[in-house]
């Protein structure tokens, strides 16, 4: 059994990452899509946890969203991988479950 | 428990989890998600409810919405038995965030810790979260 | 595979619903089967054969039935959700004495029920929503 975690919002505005990231188990895969895009890149106040988050997931973002909000791909906190829509296809296949996490 | 032949059948059995994380009446989703749950007791599949962050709110006892002019939803929590939908549980560390304990609930519920609500997240077949 | 989509947002207000397309080409393309897109909450919106949207943008309502005319998916709104936000096929406006209806083609109005089974019977159910 596996999952795909998706998260849709930015960790500024409410604690879906971190709750997310609180009950993602070792091993499962997040994906940051639409404003979760934000919390991808160097710089911000929640780069620690992103970072210690992409120590024990893959960590996966969107990429035309990450596009579409004027931020560079070059910004990514290290090992996070940038995907399209084709990618989060596979992504949902090679898990058993998506949860979204809204 | 389904038998192996009965995995693809009519009679498949799946978990479904319905993940609450939003207060009531500020938004409608809680009342659309336990409508959602009303319907699928009929399915007879493997059902639990979980409660977590903002989620919690949904079951504090002593709901009064006459003032805002909106339905009290909060009794129909209670009628979920006659559904035979029994699995309710809340997250232990969700409630003491928001300084309320078990006493604070409408309805019975089993308290469960993070950890133990992750596991549980992960034996499930589809998780509808609203 | 074949994938249920769940999209809880309506139209233009929130991304969920264009994430949802493109998510839901994308399995097409890859030669997936998408079995049904639910529409519930707001995500009704979507169903809405009466929008216009100015011409330099995209028009989601129409996106969505082409995709249910070129590729057999089965588009459903949810009848609680759409009574109380307005939306009707011919059928139920007749049923509610009301003088018109406003589903777009390719759109079909059923109930909750319809969800559950694509969660039953779809190896994937994958939730837009905010």
């Amino acid at each position: 059994m596996s999952m795909l975690h998706t998260v849709n919002k930015s960790p500024f505005e409410r604690n879906t990452l971190a709750s997310c990231l609180g009950h993602a188990k070792a091993g499962s895969d997040i994906l940051l899509i639409e404003d979760g895009v934000y919390a991808s890149v160097r710089g911000t106040s929640h780069e620690d946890m992103v970072r210690s988050a992409v120590g024990q997931h893959n960590v996966f973002v969107l990429g035309p969203d990450l596009l579409a909000r004027g931020m560079n791909p070059e910004q990514l906190i290290e090992g996070i991988a940038v995907v399209d829509y084709g990618d989060f296809v596979d992504l949902t296949a090679k898990h058993d479950k998506v949860q979204a996490w809204l | 428990m389904s038998e192996p032949w009965e995995e693809e059948g009519p009679g498949t059995i799946k978990k479904f989890m319905y993940v609450n994380r939003k207060a009531p009446y500020g938004t409608i989703y809680a009342l659309e998600s336990l409508e959602v749950v009303l319907i699928a007791a009929a399915f007879e599949q493997d059902v639990s409810m979980v409660f977590l962050d903002d989620g919690v709110y949904q079951l504090k006892k002593g709901q009064e919405t006459q003032g805002i002019g909106m339905k009290n939803f909060s009794p129909t929590y209670r009628a979920l038995e006659g559904y035979d939908v029994e699995k309710l549980y809340v997250e232990a560390e969700s409630l003491a965030e928001r300084g309320l304990s078990e006493d604070d609930l409408l309805v019975p519920v089993e308290v469960m810790g993070r950890e133990a609500l992750t596991e549980l997240m992960e034996e499930q077949d589809v998780i509808l979260s609203f | 595979m074949k994938y249920g989509i769940l999209v809880n947002e309506g139209p233009y207000q929130h991304q969920a619903s264009d994430t949802a397309y493109q998510f839901a080409k994308a399995a097409l393309d890859k030669g997936h089967e998408v079995f049904r897109v639910f529409f519930y909450h707001d995500g009704v919106n979507n169903g809405t054969r009466f929008g216009v949207p100015p011409q330099d943008d995209r028009n989601i309502t129409t996106r969505w039935t082409e995709m249910a005319e070129q590729h057999g998916v089965d588009m459903v709104i949810c009848i609680a959700a759409a009574q109380r936000r307005g939306l009707l096929d011919e059928g139920e406006a007749k049923r509610q004495g009301k003088d018109g209806d406003n589903i777009a083609p390719g759109f079909r109005i059923s109930g909750l029920g319809q969800l559950i089974e694509a969660g039953i019977q779809c190896d994937r159910l994958v939730v837009f929503g905010d």
